[in-house]
């Protein structure tokens, strides 16, 4: 400061212009190479390959969302319930899967045990009157879809979960007990329509999951063909797009099970 | 004569300047998922006043069937956003920087009397502060929507598992309402904010690129007639 004083006021002046001059340079420089960088950084990621349908870095950021949510929440977190006279019918969204006329007598639940390699495959079915012999559940919660929309529902059923200890055949030994290794159980869940137009895998802990039901009851009424009858799965925990309509077919696997929505970019978990 | 005065340090715009490609394609990522329910409108009973938003809109950006991309970007970015939000509160807190920014008892008052001079009501000319309170309202205020859009958000993403959240906030529909509200008032900041960026002029502006304002001060005493006493006097003088 001192110096200034003692300079010549254009010297100064000068050297003031200079300085302005010297640092605006510098800094929009610096700035226009950020903006490039960071334009580039985007049309690189944009141009990547694809990955269950969007580019493989934002996929794996995507899936460490989903170990993320894994590893932090509890499958014990139960979805919020509500009053009765808050359910609604909600809208019928989607028919695949469900083309052809049902025909309820001929209906039938066919269920393929977990068979890892190299033991031999049992698979059995099941009429509409199994499942309903089942300890029935009712439960009032919301129908999250994932376009944004969603709907409080009635919902009445058997939990998964009781199908699975009454029928032992998520586990490679036929029972299933808390004793059992770890590897016993079934790591996914694949369902589909009969005609296998349209499908659904879950993660185990989301299908054994207190409040995921194979439902064939909405608001006090049994499923009609739209909702999905005869039977349907419900589970508050992922959105509508995993809530299967007339299911045909129940798979227990090690391997991933393919999902009709996540072929379409969406995410396979799903859950919220 | 001219002299260089440090205004905006370097992390701040950083920040700043992350932050706004960052929130432009949170805003059309947020419009890509909105798009597949979009309920919103300004009115009352059949009368609409503002549609969120018109067809010819939606057919100008190209924006139908394109949910799962939105979903895929907002989910990735959301981090990005987060943590230069965090980063940034995290900054003024530590530099004391917050002081400039956050509305104190003198704030409204000032605020009043930006107003009325910015819309040419008041004529005198305004005291000069690194932030007026006019802007101290409104930096504070879009940090806390910021902080706000990260909550309504996590709301809507983890309905289930954040299930208290998503309650206090009124429930999911109301949550994903608050969260888009949200949003349309970026968008109005935005608009202000480049006006006034515009009335203020280029020094303004350099001062969050390059950091530094450009004021004048009065010419030099046109010779030293008793040395300086203290190098600190001259420095206040300033």
């Amino acid at each position: 400061m001192n110096n200034s004083v003692k300079m010549p006021p254009s010297a100064g002046k000068a050297a003031v212009e200079q300085e302005i001059r010297r640092r605006s340079r510098r800094s929009f420089l610096l700035a226009g190479a950020a903006a490039l960088a960071g334009l580039g950084g985007w049309r690189w990621l944009i141009s990547r390959p694809t990955e269950a349908g969007v580019p493989w870095p934002l996929r794996r950021v995507l899936e460490a969302n989903r170990q993320l949510s894994a590893e932090y929440f509890s499958h014990a977190h139960l979805a919020p319930v509500f009053a009765n006279q808050r359910a609604r019918m909600p809208r019928t969204n989607g028919s695949a899967g469900m083309q052809s006329a049902l025909d309820p007598a001929a209906w039938r639940l066919r269920v393929r045990g977990f068979a890892p390699q190299g033991s031999p495959a049992s698979s059995q079915e099941f009429t509409l009157a199994d499942i309903q012999a089942l300890p029935k559940v009712e439960m009032v919660t919301e129908l999250k879809c994932i376009e944004g929309w969603s709907t409080i529902v009635h919902w009445g059923g058997a939990r998964l979960a009781d199908f699975v200890a009454r029928y032992p055949l998520a586990t490679r030994s036929g029972t299933l007990s808390q004793s059992a290794e770890k590897n016993d159980l079934a790591s996914y869940v694949g369902l589909a329509t009969p005609d296998g137009g349209y499908y659904v895998g879950l993660d185990m802990a989301s299908a054994l999951h207190p409040q995921t039901l194979l439902c064939y009851e909405m608001n006090g009424q049994p499923l009609t063909e739209k909702h999905g009858a005869p039977l349907r799965l419900v589970l508050p925990v992922k959105y509508g797009i995993k809530y299967l309509k007339r299911i045909g077919t129940i798979a227990f696997t090690n391997q991933r099970p393919a999902d009709y929505w996540a072929e379409r970019g969406y995410d396979w978990d799903a859950g919220h | 004569m001219k002299k260089l005065v440090e205004k905006h340090p370097l992390a701040i715009r950083w920040f700043h300047w992350v932050n706004f490609p960052v929130l432009a394609l949170m805003i059309w990522s947020g419009i890509l998922i909105y798009w597949a329910n979009d309920v919103y409108r300004v009115g009352w009973g059949d009368t609409t006043l503002l549609q969120f938003f018109p067809q010819s809109f939606y057919d100008a950006f190209h924006v139908d069937h394109k949910l799962a991309q939105g979903m895929s970007w907002h989910f990735v970015l959301m981090w990005v956003f987060a943590l230069n939000g965090l980063l940034y509160v995290g900054y003024t807190l530590i530099s004391g920087e917050w002081r400039e920014l956050v509305p104190n008892r003198g704030s409204f008052a000032s605020a009043w009397r930006t107003i009325l001079h910015d819309l040419g009501i008041r004529k005198e000319s305004l005291p000069v502060h690194k932030f007026n309170g006019v802007q101290q309202i409104a930096y504070t205020s879009v940090v806390l929507m910021g902080a706000g859009s990260l909550l309504t958000g996590l709301a809507i993403y983890k309905p289930t598992q954040l299930a208290w959240l998503t309650t206090a906030l009124g429930g999911y529909e109301w949550a994903r309402a608050e969260h888009f509200i949200l949003t349309i008032g970026y968008v109005l900041f935005f608009v202000v904010h480049i006006a006034q960026v515009v009335r203020a002029g280029w020094n303004n502006f350099r001062a969050m690129v390059a950091g530094f304002e450009v004021v004048e001060v009065p010419a030099p005493a046109p010779a030293p007639l008793q040395p300086t006493t203290s190098p600190d006097s001259s420095v206040n003088a300033s």
